[in-house]
């Protein structure tokens, strides 16, 4: 093994393996230091670099070239040095660089969270929410799209693709065959399969799930429930194509979607093929394993098995406990 | 008399021709090279020639040469980059058009250098006869023997190929010119890995421009030495500008550096002034990415020195007060050109050669048209104005490639040195579509004191 290297993000020290990038070493300190990305995954090589949002300053190059960098960089993209110093959340320069980038990703995304299938498991509704300016300074109109059905289970509304190139990359390397792509430049560029050819392939249902809006979506959930009122619940089958570890979303004794796991930055822990994905949707398809954690932070949390232990503060008083007896045997028979 | 390196043969009827362009002592350099000097010794020259680089960013050609990755057994690539789109150059095409093998001759001696076997020129896709041009001197030179197996002689085999581009501005960034070049779509790549380490199919490459390897010609022959004679300071040798605008005589004009910018456009020998009688407002001197100057501080520096065409002098002053050389296109504007429908014209230009790949650029660029278009045609708002700043300053410096700056830098300039003129547009929305601001104080001499204090 090569001798790790020293790397400080927001004054925290961490040592990662050489070739480790600044964001992934961000991510092994974990908490709010951790930059946002929209395009990087980490699954995906050749992913990152396009939304910017990630940017850090680098106030010192390493320790054999202390210079800090030029200009603010794609922290995805750019590997760390021994005794580099990095500020994210500490430099005001980077959180208006980044205000910036997300008031440019929002220019042209329609404003409909309410009635977008995304919302409440959407990385740019929480960006927007983080970093965005309470009103729009875009008094044009936004750049619209046909809704396109590609193949019968997805479908792509690019006005609301913020072309990361994610499901680019998933096509070219989880699937035997890329039959979409970038069509167009600039801002008209679109995500398209050219002469409309349905994308078919066993694994072509992920590219809903590295999707970080609601620009590819389950044909088969469409509509059917907010993410907030549905219960996620990990499982797994023996499927002869992929993994078979999924999460089921529930509402009530109804399996409403399938989705591959995923963890706290929302990329997917394992793909799996469209059968677990769309065709498995009974309880008596899959062994339950336990619910799924979701963060406090997410809305989906805050209807959650999890959320229903009792608070500190009630289990302590006994007036309390009287007070939300009904609410407590509920938790009890869990 | 200025010395002409590169345009000196330039109108001997039939220099097209291998025979005439070899009378009048070309492929001497070839000669030179592949039988004196050894291909470091080739660098070696280029680097004692302080040549810098002609596309844009003036990067020093020795340079980037021997930064060149040379791992055993891989490919090398030299690759000439001609997709030459900048609104306002027009050298290159110039240059090719002309004088083809001159540009043969720079890339037979560049390859020679950098030890690369196959070689691309990457032509821009609208340049249909340039490129008829470019094939047929390439089959001259090669039943001469300049091109092929064993080169002279000399054991040294290379391919030369000349490669449309599809006319994308993008594809003239290096990285997106080699992805264009394998034949995929010509976005940027992210850099590191520079081209010089994974470049073409992954091997060590250079990218330079038509002039920059056309240059390598009178460098061989009579010496870097003498070629870093001609310039001055950091700028040395001759530079092919491309004027055009509301000039007497536009056109292409090689210069030595170090000229006055000043007798650039007024000398009878270049521009010879500004036509009709009028008087010069403002100019863009490096093509159209580079900052937009008022007159007084294109003739003369802040502090009341005059200009000089030269990488240094042009940029003095950094963003308040200087522009750069760029690529050498200068463009003039007289006192009736609105520079709001200038800046409108550039913005247009680079939200539609956007590749769309990061998001500030592709939304930035849309976004300063529109905002840029309304005020143009009476629409607009004074908080616009502070609005292209912001949106400006948030596309500049956070891109992949240098085209976020490009789009961002005009506007910005523009804004710094013309706001009344902006201001009135939107002060004065029915006026300002019949008659021009005119050239208010923009030629006026700077007032000394304001500046002198500043230092």
């Amino acid at each position: 093994m090569s001798e790790k290297v020293k790397v400080t993000i927001d004054g925290i020290t961490v040592e990662v393996e050489p070739g480790t990038s600044i964001l992934n070493a961000a991510r092994q300190i974990g908490g709010d230091i951790v930059p946002p990305a929209m395009c990087y995954y980490s699954k995906l090589a050749g992913s990152g670099g396009k939304c910017r949002t990630c940017i850090v300053k680098v106030s010192k190059g390493s320790e054999k070239d202390p210079r800090p960098m030029p200009k603010l960089v794609a922290s995805c993209r750019t590997t760390v040095m021994d005794g580099m110093e990095v500020q994210n959340i500490t430099s005001p320069e980077v959180l208006e660089a980044r205000s910036g980038v997300v008031e440019m990703l929002l220019i042209n995304h329609p404003l409909d969270c309410p009635v977008c299938d995304q919302a409440g498991e959407c990385d740019l509704q929480n960006l927007g929410y983080e970093h965005g300016l309470q009103k729009t300074r875009y008094e044009f109109e936004r750049r619209t799209f046909e809704r396109i059905d590609i193949g019968d289970k997805i479908q792509l509304h690019m006005n609301r693709c913020i072309l990361c190139y994610r499901c680019v990359f998933t096509a070219d390397q989880i699937t035997n065959k890329r039959v979409h792509g970038i069509l167009n430049r600039g801002d008209h560029s679109e995500i398209s399969t050219y002469i409309q050819t349905a994308v078919d392939n066993d694994f072509s249902g992920n590219v809903i799930d590295v999707c970080p809006v609601g620009a590819l979506t389950d044909k088969t959930f469409r509509f059917k429930n907010r993410v907030w009122f549905t219960k996620p619940i990990d499982a797994h089958r023996d499927c002869p194509t992929c993994s078979g570890k999924v999460t089921l979303w529930y509402k009530g004794e109804d399996v409403l979607r399938v989705t591959a796991r995923k963890d706290i930055y929302g990329e997917v822990e394992e793909f799996i093929c469209n059968t677990c994905r769309f065709d498995k949707k009974k309880t008596a398809d899959w062994t339950i394993e336990h619910p799924t954690h979701i963060s406090d932070a997410s809305v989906i949390a805050s209807n959650h098995y999890e959320t229903m232990i009792p608070l500190p503060v009630i289990q302590e008083d006994l007036r309390l406990q009287q007070a939300n007896k009904v609410e407590l045997e509920k938790t009890a028979k869990f | 008399m200025a010395r002409k390196l590169l345009l000196e043969h330039i109108n001997v009827p039939g220099i097209h021709t291998l025979d005439v362009y070899r009378q009048k002592g070309g492929y001497r350099a070839v000669e030179k090279a592949l039988k004196t000097l050894t291909p470091d010794e080739v660098v070696e020259e280029v680097k004692k020639s302080g040549l810098r680089g002609r596309g844009g960013a003036g990067f020093p050609t020795g340079m980037k040469w021997s930064f060149l990755a040379k791992p055993e057994g891989v490919a090398r690539y030299l690759v000439c980059n001609a997709d030459e789109s900048e609104p306002g150059t027009f050298k290159d095409r110039y240059l090719m058009t002309h004088i083809p093998h001159a540009l043969i001759e720079g890339m037979i001696v560049a390859s020679y250098a950098l030890g690369a076997k196959t070689s691309y020129i990457y032509v821009r896709g609208e340049m249909m006869p340039q490129i008829r041009i470019l094939e047929r001197a390439i089959a001259e030179a090669k039943s001469a023997g300049f091109l092929g197996k064993n080169i002279l002689g000399s054991g040294y085999d290379l391919e030369l190929y000349v490669q449309p581009g599809g006319g994308a501005y993008i594809c003239g960034e290096e990285t997106a010119l080699l992805e264009s070049l394998e034949g995929k779509r010509g976005n940027p790549r992210i850099k590191p890995p520079f081209p010089a380490i994974a470049g073409l199919y992954g091997c060590p490459t250079v990218v330079n421009n038509v002039e920059s390897i056309a240059a390598v010609v009178p460098i061989i022959n009579d010496g870097g030495d003498e070629y870093m004679k001609i310039g001055i300071g950091r700028s040395t040798g001759t530079k092919l500008i491309s004027a055009s605008g509301n000039l007497v005589r536009p056109g292409v004009y090689e210069i030595e550096l170090g000229l006055p910018v000043e007798e650039f456009i007024y000398s009878d020998e270049y521009c010879g002034g500004i036509a009709n009688g009028k008087r010069l407002k403002a100019t863009v001197a490096g093509g159209s990415s580079v900052p937009v100057l008022p007159a007084n501080l294109t003739l003369k520096l802040a502090n009341g020195e005059p200009r000089l065409m030269s990488y240094e002098s042009l940029s003095e002053g950094g963003f308040a007060t200087g522009t750069m050389m760029g690529s050498g296109g200068f463009i003039a504007f007289d006192e009736d050109q609105c520079m709001v429908r200038n800046t409108w014209n550039f913005a247009r230009f680079y939200h539609h050669e956007s590749c769309g790949q990061c998001s500030p650029c592709r939304e930035g660029t849309g976004w300063m048209e529109k905002v840029l278009h309304r005020i143009e045609y009476g629409h607009g708002k004074m908080s616009d104005i502070d609005l292209l700043v912001d949106v400006a300053k948030k596309i500049e410096g956070n891109t992949i490639c240098p085209l976020g700056d490009a789009a961002a830098w005009p506007v910005a300039s523009a804004i710094r040195h013309f706001r009344d003129e902006f201001e009135w547009h939107v002060r004065e929305p029915l006026k300002s579509l019949e008659t021009n601001y005119g050239i208010a104080k923009y030629a006026e001499p700077i007032a000394k004191p304001e500046v002198t204090t500043e230092n």
